[in-house]
């Protein structure tokens, strides 16, 4: 039999390393998989990885989905860090998106800057309300947040479903579920004449500066910090616990909602039945991938970014499945977990199991 | 002289990295009788009785079952042999009936035959079950019915009792007394783990007595007084008491009155009716063993958990009682608990770091609202100076200090942010001698500077050597304090099982002695 056990001293440097070495493996193991598939190896691994950044627009394109992503992830790392653990973004995603769209509709054909900014403000409210379930539930009456946030996402994926086939359906359109498309008052401004590069891109940079500062400079990163550290000295030094699983929700909600706004107001310009590509989950690989630290997850959201757009070239250039996609980012993760745990663990044969005194069932070896 | 003993435990000798929990202990138990196994928190009690299980194994010293050498390699194995066990806590699954958990327990199946059993051997030794009640609606005497009838079940020759009367209320000790007698009368060995001197008394018919790890006797509890077992447990090696100039105490500073709280949960201790007065320039003490309510008393104090009456907790005559840990340290109140990785210090994180976690409230170390580390870190080199901490400087992390230096930051850490009164537990616990001592004159230092300080802690030297004034904690109540100059540790022992010290007695045997 082979065990598991635990290393006194993990190393550091690994631990910056892991990221990096998940990806290799990531790399090595699609292009085997392409082989299988009977493709050109390098032909796979150019439509895969170099085309779509091959050009302007597609560097935009990667600006694009990388927002999102960003934007997610920075506030989930920061909620992972407080051992807050909200898996449920795309839900609170979607509440964004909803409710930011309510007001490009109210609002329809007034052309005023006040609708945009009132959007965003809807959007972040929005995305929070659904995040405060989870956080009630858990503050009230410990009810584990893992579960109530991911079940939320697919009740929020039925309310939007439903809104763009009720009340928000485009009176014109044809009995299609979708919602008017917006007025330009309630679009994006454009950052790059030509593409798609809108100011959410912007707005991650900014997102990924004030995470970084939060985390490091302010007493309430601090916090959040120890708090995912060692929860009992967090209490020691007087932080509420309480306090700070509603700042870690709330934030994550914040983030996720404006992230769906930006989406719907951004590429997409109207509400559809389906409106994000799992940013919302994605954004977890992102955050674990970039080392739950702002910085890590920048870079992190752009590897990310590059996997859906790989997908969609592979796609269109070798008749591959657009699900090649998942495939990469779900390898990614378990590459990324696997050498996550060899650094944390040795692999022995059983036989050699030193007996844990800390166990109550260590056993003579 | 009473037969053949049904188990010789010889010459049995299990280190751990940095400490020998037991040191070529032998114990000889008969059947038929009660053998106690006495001893102080730490004194090798849990490990020699693991090791009997098979839940450990011993690194020398051999086991002897009705005369034959045995390898009780496993639990399983010790059951086969007919050893049983009730533990402190129970395993028990809370939704489940007696009944079922009992089969589970045994592997049997929770058949109306196994219902029977139960019924039969509840009665037989006076342990009223109903088997189809639910766990959750038990009370805990009732639910140690159920770890007891387990363990009867698989008719057991050898009933291995771990500190069973700590959570139950006086009579449910006279009811579970009186089955144990019934059991020993029937023939079987009952070996039975406390400290509580009384009940040993009552109870047991020998008593192998522990310190340190080592067997240092063998006695009759029962031609025993209280005060000799005390003595025979804590050992006469102990250095008296140091006289210390009583500087006259100055106000009172920190005051619990009639302070009452709750067991947190079913392993918790309810604190009673607690009244205390710590005031400027002293040191007071509070013994007792483990379990005994410090914990909640630590964590009420610092604030961890707010007390539902304000007026119960008094810091400079100000009611704190409904204040969080932040609101107490501004004020002055600073504390160390008893834990220190994960608990006073965070293990992953540097000392600077680790210096901002509590000193912040009161040390100006957020300038402008930012974490200023520029300043963490002139703090955190303060106290590695002051304290000599041996450490790869200010950024080292925590959990890659040795004990006693952590422990030496943690306590630097509170005293130079010089509080009004500083509450510490087990400062010593771990911590080598040249530690230990630097840490006790810093809380000398301290007191004579004007500070109130309360030492909670386990070890009777420590408390003799450095307080002014000492009490006891015993199942969540706190004795009378008495001036440190005027007990005994023996005394002290007394308060720490809940007795009192006749003041009239101590003043008499005083007298004899001078």
């Amino acid at each position: 039999m082979i065990a598991l056990q635990r290393r006194a001293h993990p190393s550091r440097l690994m631990g910056y390393m892991a990221p990096l070495i998940a990806l290799a493996i990531t790399l090595l193991a699609g292009l085997l998989l392409f082989a299988l598939l009977g493709v050109p190896v390098g032909e796979a691994f150019y439509a895969f990885f170099i085309e779509p950044v091959s050009s302007v627009y597609g560097l935009a394109e990667l600006g694009v989905k990388a927002g999102p992503l960003i934007i997610i992830g920075v506030a989930l790392s920061i909620g992972f860090r407080a051992q807050v653990w909200n898996i449920g973004a795309e839900g609170q995603l979607i509440l964004g998106a909803i409710a930011g769209s309510a007001v490009a509709l109210h609002f329809y054909e007034v052309d005023s800057w006040f609708v945009l900014p009132l959007m965003i403000l809807a959007s972040i409210m929005g995305g929070m309300l659904w995040a405060s379930i989870p956080a009630l539930l858990k503050t009230r009456f410990n009810v584990n947040e893992i579960l109530t946030s991911l079940m939320l996402t697919y009740v929020a994926a039925l309310l939007l479903s439903w809104l763009v086939s009720g009340p928000m359906r485009d009176p014109d359109g044809f009995n299609f579920p979708e919602s008017r498309l917006f007025h330009d008052a309630a679009l994006l401004p454009r950052m790059l004449a030509g593409t798609r590069l809108h100011i959410g891109a912007l707005v991650a940079v900014g997102v990924v500066l004030a995470g970084w500062l939060l985390l490091s400079r302010t007493l309430l990163g601090f916090a959040l910090r120890v708090n995912g550290a060692a929860p009992r000295a967090g209490i020691h030094a007087g932080f509420s616990q309480k306090r700070l699983v509603w700042v870690a929700l709330l934030l994550g909600g914040g983030c996720a909602g404006a992230a769906g706004l930006f989406e719907v107001a951004g590429p997409i310009g109207q509400l559809l039945p389906n409106i994000s590509p799992g940013y919302g989950f994605t954004a977890i690989i992102v955050a674990f991938l970039g080392r739950l630290h702002p910085v890590g997850v920048f870079f992190a959201g752009l590897v990310m970014a590059l996997s859906y757009l790989g997908g969609e070239s592979a796609q269109i250039t070798l008749n591959l499945p657009l699900a090649v996609t998942g495939v990469f980012q779900g390898m990614l993760l378990f590459f990324l977990l696997a050498t996550d745990v060899l650094i944390h663990y040795r692999v022995v044969r059983k036989g050699s199991v030193v007996s844990n005194p800390d166990s109550s069932l260590a056993r003579r070896s | 002289m009473h037969g053949s003993p049904l188990v010789e435990m010889v010459s049995i000798s299990k280190a751990y990295p940095g400490c020998l929990a037991n040191d070529a202990v032998d114990i000889k138990i008969h059947p038929g009788r009660v053998h106690a196994l006495l001893g102080e928190n730490g004194a090798g009690k849990s490990t020699l009785v693991k090791i009997l299980y098979g839940l450990l194994a011993q690194d020398s010293g051999n086991i002897q079952w009705q005369g034959k050498n045995v390898d009780i390699a496993s639990p399983a194995i010790a059951r086969e042999l007919g050893i049983a066990m009730v533990f402190q806590h129970f395993s028990l699954f809370e939704s489940l009936s007696v009944l079922e958990n009992i089969a589970l327990g045994m592997d049997a199946d929770a058949d109306s035959a196994l219902k029977k059993k139960i019924i039969e051997v509840s009665r037989r030794y006076g342990l009223p079950l109903d088997p189809d009640r639910s766990v959750y609606s038990l009370s805990v005497g009732e639910r140690q019915r159920i770890e007891i009838v387990r363990c009867l079940l698989q008719e057991p020759k050898l009933l291995i009792m771990d500190e069973p009367t700590s959570v139950l209320t006086p009579l449910e000790v006279s009811e579970l007394f009186e089955t144990l007698s019934r059991l020993a009368a029937e023939g079987m060995a009952i070996l039975y783990i406390s400290h509580k001197l009384e009940e040993i008394r009552q109870l047991c018919h020998e008593a192998t007595i522990l310190r340190g790890g080592r067997k240092v006797a063998t006695a009759d509890p029962r031609k025993e007084s209280a005060q000799g077992l005390a003595a025979l447990m804590m050992g006469s090696d102990i250095p008296a008491a140091i006289s210390q100039e009583h500087s006259k105490p100055g106000k009172t500073l920190l005051e619990l009155s009639q302070l009452d709280h709750p067991a947190q949960d079913q392993n918790g201790i309810a604190l009673q009716a607690i009244s205390l007065l710590v005031r400027a320039g002293e040191i007071v003490g509070i013994a007792g063993v483990a379990g005994n309510g410090q914990d909640e008393l630590m964590q009420v104090i610092a604030g961890e958990v707010l007390l539902l009456r304000e007026d119960a907790l008094l810091l400079h005559d100000i009611k704190i009682g409904g204040e969080g840990a932040g609101e107490r340290r501004r004020r002055g109140l600073c504390c160390v608990p008893e834990e220190r990785l994960g608990h006073a210090a965070v293990p992953s994180l540097s000392l600077v770091e680790n210096a901002f976690l509590t000193a912040h409230h009161r040390k100006a170390l957020r300038p402008g609202g930012l974490v200023s580390y520029r300043r963490s870190h002139k703090f955190a080199e303060e106290i590695i100076q002051r304290f000599n901490v041996q450490c790869n400087g200010p950024m080292a992390l925590a959990g890659s200090l040795s004990g006693g230096n952590l422990q030496k930051f943690i306590v630097g850490r509170e005293i130079m942010q010089a509080p009004d009164v500083l509450v510490v537990s087990q400062p010593t616990w771990g911590v080598d001698a040249g530690a230990a001592s630097a840490i006790h004159e810093a809380l000398r230092t301290l007191a004579a500077e004007g500070a109130a300080v309360l030492l909670v802690s386990q070890d009777l030297d420590e408390l003799m050597q450095i307080t002014d004034r000492i009490g006891a904690l015993c199942a969540g109540r706190l004795s009378d304090l008495h001036r440190t100059s005027d007990v005994t540790v023996q005394q002290v022992g007394l308060l720490m099982g809940g007795e009192t010290i006749d003041q009239n007695k101590v003043v008499a045997m005083m007298g004899e002695s001078t």
